[in-house]
């Protein structure tokens, strides 16, 4: 039995690495550190043919697509960014084990033109696997603007490697490479690469040990594999174990022994990894020139970005400028679309008299699912248009990073993961993405706890409410200063999000989940400025349309649900005025009302959805009213006896409740518990209820509600 | 023995050791925190911790608690 895939890892995950390939087809594998753009190179390659899954068993994102070349199909599988194949993370054992078991026919390895020698570390670990391998140094453009100089065909030589230069952004040598792969494949060129040499004692112990091994591999490179067992890889050489015979186990075992006598695991391993280093070092002295002046661009802008004095009030500001522009952007289209809706009602509603459609159906299609749909379109769209585009920008920018490099020391006290600070950026997108994004932080007890705390960030379902809440209540004057207050509110609904989040992931510290915050390393990428085009796509299609999507497809069935409901009568009272009612003493605890209540109860499949269930209960019981506006949405929950205190806890309890069904069933795939998924909805509810009671009770003290 | 955390912010050290385990030890080692790598001590954090460290041409933050297990010359 040879050194295969199937003999040195648990058969039962034997299929994983493993890509189905039809003839004339290939595998290749992308590969590459984290923030050089490697999923950009992967999109460009591959364009909209792809998809995206995990990795079986493990929750590692799996990202496959295919692109053509003249006659040959390729199936290009994009690895997780990592820095080393080291397997200090599930991330670089799925990268090690794909390049390594796998069925790939070469490997790309993408790196950041203007941090080449980082970069070299993953390249030459990889020529030590792998024969077939192509060097795609990406963000060229970004390398000329810091004026730094690659000289590619002198690391070509040096590497014995063909490398290609790119800006995959810009699709600026995408061509280039795809041609590169088909000629490596088809044999048109050759891929060499260079053999590093380590210090003599190392070599020796490798020039005995190959032979041994020789006899039972089939294809995976000799060379590296005595060089893990030098190093002390346990796993492999465990499963290794199993396979070789007794002697030559034991004539191996007295070899690494002999070499531990004068040098243990750990200075092998600092040995190898220095001088993979020093040459790496070398590599990019000869062939990298760079204008020292000219990089520190970045540092002037972080010099505020990250100051003492500036960066967390920048941060707070950057955060209020985007809601303002979300503001006051979205209030126009709002009003144009809600216009649009409502002239289409009076057609449809012209349709259905002429049909003589009876009075339910007519209700229960316009009046339910049109409406609800229509408010849903309008009272969503512009503030997600606006504010998903933007934040991508932030995103691109590099700008989060720093975000959580400034909040880091609040993170640190509260007993918490430096990272948990990006994963709540993402739960602004979505909270089932920001807990997803979880998976970045390795230690266990801290994952929970970004997960747990994750639903106090209010997501894109979320936040439109609250703009249209406070934008309702606090509005006062146009022109400048128009959504001021609004703003203000918002920004301080997110500040008391981030400050609750804090607060519980310390308490959670120091009693469910016990224990001291865990060592990370935080990369600051360079500054780089977005593609507009790119953003607008991808903010546009991948996430405004998407989360718009679900929550239509959840409204139709609500709004349908809540017009029967509100039209089914029992005893002379509506099924939702039963409900109502029923809610209205605990409700009425917490500063809401039993139709609020229900409408967050009614929203658990989508948080999009809970303004307009509520709007379409009062308007069930009451007189119909034109809604056109958001002066007529004021005169709905006005005539429904909101005063400040409802306007007010409604948009805390929003802020603070249950997470959405598709977060909940989320948080169940990745912690696999069904203990923590609940406490992730008990623990935000106890805290919204806690709060709401709090704001009740102070209000009716000073006689305001 | 003096240790990274120590060092001041716009001074050019060299990694002498490393006194982290396990995957740690690791990650540092793929960053580039070999023995005799230059590290540039680039800034401290709004409230001094955690900082900004140029390691092999990439900006990687640190807190005190990881740099303190880096020993310099």
């Amino acid at each position: 039995m040879g050194l295969t895939f199937q003999s040195t890892q648990n058969s039962a995950l034997s299929d994983i690495f493993h890509i189905d390939k039809k003839e004339g087809q290939y595998v290749i594998a992308l590969a590459g550190n984290p923030n050089t753009g490697k999923s950009t190179v992967f999109n460009s390659l591959t364009g909209l043919h792809q998809h995206t899954g995990n990795w079986p068993g493990k929750t590692v994102v799996n990202a496959r697509g295919s692109f053509n070349h003249l006659d040959k199909e390729f199936i290009l599988v994009d690895l997780p960014g990592t820095y080393s194949l080291f397997s200090s993370s599930v991330e670089e054992e799925v990268a090690r084990d794909f390049i390594c078991f796998g069925n790939s026919d070469a490997v790309i390895v993408v790196t950041d033109g203007t941090c080449l020698e980082r970069n070299l570390n993953l390249v030459f670990q990889i020529m030590e696997l792998r024969d077939q391998v192509v060097l795609c140094i990406n963000l060229i453009d970004e390398a000329k603007k810091k004026k730094i100089e690659i000289d590619a065909k002198g690391l070509e030589m040096e590497l014995g490697l063909p490398v290609v230069l790119c800006a995959a952004r810009n699709d600026i040598g995408i061509d280039d490479l795809k041609a590169t792969i088909y000629n490596l494949i088809t044999h048109k060129i050759s891929s060499n690469p260079k053999t590093l040499y380590y210090e003599k004692e190392i070599e020796e112990a490798i020039i005995r040990l190959r032979p041994l091994l020789e006899k039972y591999n089939d294809n995976i490179n000799t060379r590296w594999l005595a060089l893990r067992m030098l190093d002390g890889d346990r796993k492999l050489i465990e499963s290794l174990r199993e396979i070789i015979s007794g002697d030559d186990m034991e004539e191996i075992s007295s070899i690494l022994n002999e070499i531990d006598i004068c040098k243990d695991k750990q200075s092998i391993r600092d040995s190898i990894a220095s001088t993979i280093y020093n040459k790496a070092q070398e590599v990019t002295d000869k062939y990298v020139k760079s204008n020292p002046k000219k990089i520190n661009r970045d540092r002037i802008i972080d010099n505020y970005v990250t100051s003492k004095k500036f960066g967390i009030p920048l941060m707070l500001l950057t955060l209020a400028i985007i809601l303002w522009i979300t503001i006051s952007g979205a209030n126009y289209p709002s009003a144009l679309l809600s216009d649009l809706f409502f002239r289409l009602e009076i057609r449809l509603t012209m349709l259905f008299n002429q049909i003589n459609s009876p009075g339910w159906l007519y209700g229960l299609v316009v009046l339910g699912i049109y409406r609800t749909l229509s408010w849903v379109i309008s009272v969503m769209l512009p503030p997600m248009a606006i504010f998903f585009p933007l934040f991508t920008i932030l995103e691109d920018l590099g700008y989060l990073p720093r975000v959580a490099f400034n909040m880091d020391h609040y993170f640190k006290k509260a007993c918490a993961h430096g990272k948990q600070c990006l994963t709540m950026c993402m739960g602004f997108g979505c909270n089932a993405a920001g807990i997803i994004a979880c998976r970045i932080i390795d230690s266990p007890r801290e994952k929970l706890i970004a997960t747990i705390t994750n639903n106090f960030v209010p997501c894109n379902g979320r936040f439109p409410s609250l703009i249209a809440i406070s934008t309702i209540f606090l509005v006062t004057k146009e022109g400048f200063a128009y959504g001021f207050l609004p703003v203000l509110t918002v920004t301080g609904l997110i500040v008391l999000g981030i400050a609750i989040t804090l607060l519980l992931s310390y308490l959670l510290s120091k009693t469910l989940l016990r224990g001291v915050p865990s060592t990370f390393t935080l990369e600051l990428p360079p500054y780089r400025i977005p593609k507009v085009g790119r953003v607008l796509y991808t903010s546009l299609i991948d996430r405004t349309l998407f989360v718009l999507w679900r929550a239509v497809i959840v409204a139709a069935p609500a709004g349908a649900i809540t017009w029967i409901l509100g039209n089914v009568y029992i005893d002379n009272m509506s099924i939702i005025g039963h409900v109502a009612t029923f809610l209205d003493p605990a409700a009425n605890l917490i500063g809401l009302d039993g139709f609020i209540l229900m409408a967050f109860i009614l929203g658990l499949p989508a948080n999009e959805i809970v303004l307009p269930i509520l709007l379409m209960s009062y308007l069930s019981t009451g007189a119909m009213v034109e809604l056109n506006n958001l002066d007529s949405l004021k005169s709905i929950l006005l005539d429904n006896g909101w005063t400040y205190l409802t306007a007010l806890n409604t948009m805390l309890f929003c802020l603070l409740h249950w997470p959405c069904a598709t977060t909940l069933i989320t948080i169940k795939k990745e912690t696999n518990s069904f203990k923590w998924t609940a406490l992730s909805a008990i623990i935000p509810t106890g805290v919204g209820i806690v709060l709401c009671m709090f704001t009740t009770l102070i209000f009716r003290l000073l006689g305001w509600g | 023995m003096l240790k990274l955390h120590t060092a001041s912010v716009g001074s050019v050290v060299t990694v002498k050791d490393l006194s982290s385990t396990g995957s740690l030890r690791e990650r540092m080692l793929a960053l580039g925190l070999t023995k005799g790598a230059k590290v540039e001590v680039i800034r401290k954090g709004p409230s001094g911790d955690p900082t900004v460290f140029n390691i092999r041409g990439a900006m990687i933050a640190l807190r005190n608690e990881e740099a303190s297990l880096v020993a310099i010359q």
